[in-house]
């Protein structure tokens, strides 16, 4: 059957139709719908984890168990999962194990930029890479294959342009029979205690390994060569050959379904056959360092930019640069001069609880180190509130570690309840074993929202939104033996102050847990209540703009005695959080209450 | 024709994911291949977005580039001046007559372009741009949120090579049963508001 599916959906029934038993994942941008999509469908049991790291362990541990696992990750995901991807290429599993890594070049929602294709050689083991959706759905199956052929992990990297982009695809549909069979575990200790000893035999088995792997590849049949005009030659992989393709419908290329290893003789058969020889891949020189250490000339970064995406746009106009095509080449578009345009960067949203407390820190003038989830946005005017941010659960080292450089101001990590559950508890707990005055504010949204509303621990959900325990961040911030603890209701700023306030007069750790759900769940929707301004008491003191709610604007009418703008709030975007009405002097943007009075 | 290139243009959350849908759905049934690319994450968070829509024999790149686009299809003004330059010169370019004025302006910081200054942009590319009320229109339908349905409706007068039926059957298909009549509605609004000031579609 065909189906016009994301590269992310087509991974989930790729998974799916060659009988992936287990998969675990932590969500990231652009790899979530994967297992949102695989969740639902029947036979396969499919859980977030609470980090990328545990996933993995977790999918290693259905493979080492005789069961096909896929563990689900964006780019920086492998960086916290990479212990356990090396452990992993040293042992081999029982059945087959597919690493979902999903890259963001140009980092539409990321924090750096980094080329995981490293990642497989580095550890040893395979990367495979499609092209589109349909390539992404058959190459889990080719994967898994790969993975129990080779006694392997083998890694699956997708891009932003591959995961996000729709493509017909051509599904069987079905899957394997199940296994009736009780599952037994296999014991051999040899293969899967790395202890030094073990591990010394086991290192050049997959040493060996990957020289066996890229002879596999020379006639694999995702490593594909397209021979057509033979005055240029084009390596290249992923969704870079779709825009290789466009750009030179005549070219001939040599297209890389596995960028690691590579085929050391398909890459010299065609460089042999074509005059001029180059790589077009994202990101790193991958490819190209690969063919120069097999001593194949190609010209590759020369060329095209190693720093963000590629598009058909940028091949094209670097290859006339180059010489590849004539100056004629280039699409005639038009810059028409617009003038300077009001930037419109993501902002947090009308009615978003994280949104008071930093209306609070800035008050008390404290210095936030931030970390990563919807509150990062709050580094942004008017709020101005965030000054570090660097990957998650880093907020509440670097905090700590402000705190012992001997800072005398007293410093405040901002910590999302997702990213806390994450990578942030052991942080904590660091805070709270080598004592500093670091104040950890917990924002518990009771969601995983930046990445679009998951379950987690502290949810009482799982992914399939079955009722489970639910961790009580009260109870769990003391017995890692913290014991000035606040709980507070973002929404109410004086309970927020007074916390804050309680926190920076003593000099020991202490934590304030700010709880308020996420204003887009959908129960919170349903008690929406756009707030007015009353006119006659907005003096256009301009105090509410402090707050950065994008529902609050300036309005036509000016004040009489002071000329200002008097404060309008759109009732479309307004969702009655208060926290505009709290901070206003005049009393002059009603109340919940007084609202539904009138 | 040999390809078709729709550059939708929006601000996150105004609902550009269904009107790409719903063309992309179009195009597959109308015989075309059909490559759609979306935006997620951060930037749906009151950013600015863009989708593309590629019809053609064969769609390679998944991504639309500057001076490759056919249609623009702006659910708001200022994001319809951000995008402009993506348009074919010539080609068509359909407004929603709305502004969603960024944070910058709501606080006096930033100024938000005037419809004048719109329209200049707009015509130093293409004769072919036209403002729609597409707002107003849902909002007399009684619902605002199907504005982004209204400005299909509209942009299916210019693709008239395609069957209605097939527009209001993927219009139906993607959104819940009880709002499938006012989509349709919406759809039809579109359409003959389109109808009425440019009878004649020439593209
Ligand atoms: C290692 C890693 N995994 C995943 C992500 C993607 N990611 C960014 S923010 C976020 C979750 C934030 O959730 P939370 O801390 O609850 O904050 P919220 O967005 O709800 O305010 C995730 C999963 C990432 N940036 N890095």
């Amino acid at each position: 059957m065909e189906r016009f599916l994301s590269g992310n959906e087509a991974v989930a029934w790729g998974a799916w139709e060659s009988g992936v038993r287990l998969a675990a994942a932590y969500p990231g941008t652009p790899s979530t719908e994967i297992l949102e999509t695989l969740a639902p469908m029947p036979n396969v049991y499919a859980e977030w984890s609470p980090n990328e790291k545990v996933a993995l362990d977790v999918a290693v541990g259905a493979a080492y168990a005789g069961s096909r696992a896929m563990a689900v990750m964006k780019h920086v995901g492998l960086n916290v999962a990479a212990e356990s991807l090396f452990y992993s290429s040293m042992t081999g599993m029982e059945a087959g194990l597919v690493i979902i890594s999903a890259d963001a070049p140009s980092m539409h929602s990321s924090q750096n930029e980094q080329d995981n294709r490293h990642y497989a050689k580095f550890a040893r083991v395979p990367c495979l890479e499609p092209s589109d959706s349909q390539e992404a759905r058959d190459l889990v199956g080719v994967a898994l294959n790969i993975s129990e052929q080779f006694d392997t992990p083998v890694l699956l990297r997708l891009t932003t342009r591959i995961s996000h982009c729709y493509g017909v695809v051509d599904l069987k549909g079905t899957r394997p029979p199940e296994r009736t069979e009780k599952p037994s575990y296999c014991i051999d200790t040899q293969k899967y205690v790395m202890v030094p000893g073990h591990a010394r035999r086991r290192h050049p088995v997959i040493e060996e390994r990957i020289h066996k792997l890229a002879e596999f590849a020379e006639t694999f049949p995702y490593n594909r060569i397209e021979l057509q005009d033979r005055s240029l030659g084009i390596v290249s992989n992923g969704v870079a050959y779709q825009y290789a393709r466009e750009v030179f419908p005549q070219a001939s290329i040599l297209k890389l379904g596995m960028t690691y290893p590579v085929p050391p003789k398909l890459l010299r058969e065609f460089a042999s056959q074509v005059e001029r020889l180059i790589v077009i891949e994202e990101l790193d020189p991958f490819i190209e360092q690969e063919m120069h250490l097999l001593g194949i000339p190609a010209e590759g970064k020369s060329i095209f930019p190693l720093c963000g995406e590629l598009d058909q746009q940028i091949v094209r106009e670097c290859a006339i640069k180059a010489g590849l095509l004539p100056e004629s080449a280039q699409v005639k578009a038009v810059q028409p001069e617009k003038g300077a345009l009001p930037p419109r960067p993501p902002v947090l949203c009308p009615g978003c609880p994280h949104r008071g407390v930093f209306y609070v820190t800035n008050k008390l003038g404290l210095v936030v180190n931030g970390d990563i989830g919807c509150y990062t946005l709050a580094f942004l005017p008017p709020l101005g509130a965030v000054h570090t941010c660097g990957c998650m659960g880093a907020s509440v080292g670097v905090a700590h570690g402000v705190a012992k450089a001997g800072i005398a101001q007293h410093h405040v990590a901002v910590i999302g309840d997702s990213t806390f559950f994450h990578t942030g508890m052991p942080a904590l707990l660091n805070v709270a074993y080598n004592k500093s005055n670091t104040i950890t504010i917990i924002l518990d949204n009771r969601t995983t929202a930046m990445t679009g509303h998951q379950q987690n621990p502290g949810t009482g959900r799982t992914l399939q939104g079955i009722e489970t325990g639910q961790v009580d961040l009260q109870t769990l911030v003391r017995a890692m033996g913290i014991q000035r603890v606040h709980a507070v209701d973002s929404y109410d700023l004086k309970e927020v102050q007074a916390a804050l306030e309680d926190c920076v007069q003593t000099d020991e750790p202490a934590v304030v847990i700010a709880r308020r759900e996420c204003v887009l769940l959908p129960e919170v929707r349903k008690q929406w209540l756009p707030l007015r301004v009353n006119e006659e008491r907005c003096n256009g003191c301009e105090l509410c703009f402090h707050v950065g709610c994008p529902a609050i604007a300036k309005s036509d009418v000016l004040d009489a005695k002071t000329g200002r703008p008097k404060a309008r709030i759109d009732p479309l975007l307004c969702t009655g959080c208060e926290i505009c009405a709290q901070v206003c002097a005049r009393r002059a943007i009603l109340f919940r209450a007084q609202v539904s009075e009138d | 024709m040999a390809k078709i290139d729709f550059l939708l243009a929006g601000v996150g959350g105004q609902g550009t994911i269904l009107a790409s849908d719903v063309l992309a759905a179009v195009g597959l049934r109308t015989g075309y291949d059909v490559k759609k690319s979306e935006v997620h994450g951060m930037a749906q968070r009151g950013g600015s977005v863009t989708t593309s829509v590629r019809w053609g024999i064969k769609v390679y790149s998944p991504l639309i580039g500057p001076g490759e686009a056919d249609f623009l299809l702006a659910f708001e003004k200022l994001e319809a001046l951000r995008h402009i330059e993506m348009l074919r010169p010539g080609g068509i370019v359909l407004v929603n007559e709305y502004a969603i004025p960024p944070l910058s302006v709501s606080s006096g910081s930033d100024e938000y372009p005037d419809d004048e200054r719109l329209r200049a942009v707009l015509g130093a590319l293409t004769p072919n741009y036209y403002l729609l009320p597409a707002n107003a229109l849902a909002e007399e339908l009684g619902n605002t949120r199907v504005n982004n349905v209204v400005l299909l409706g509209a942009l299916s007068h210019w693709l008239h090579d395609v069957p209605l039926p097939i527009w209001l059957e993927a219009v139906r298909n993607r959104v819940p049963p009880r709002f499938a009549d006012l989509n349709e509605q919406a759809f039809l609004v579109g359409r003959q508001e389109m109808e009425k000031t440019h009878p004649c579609p020439r593209v």
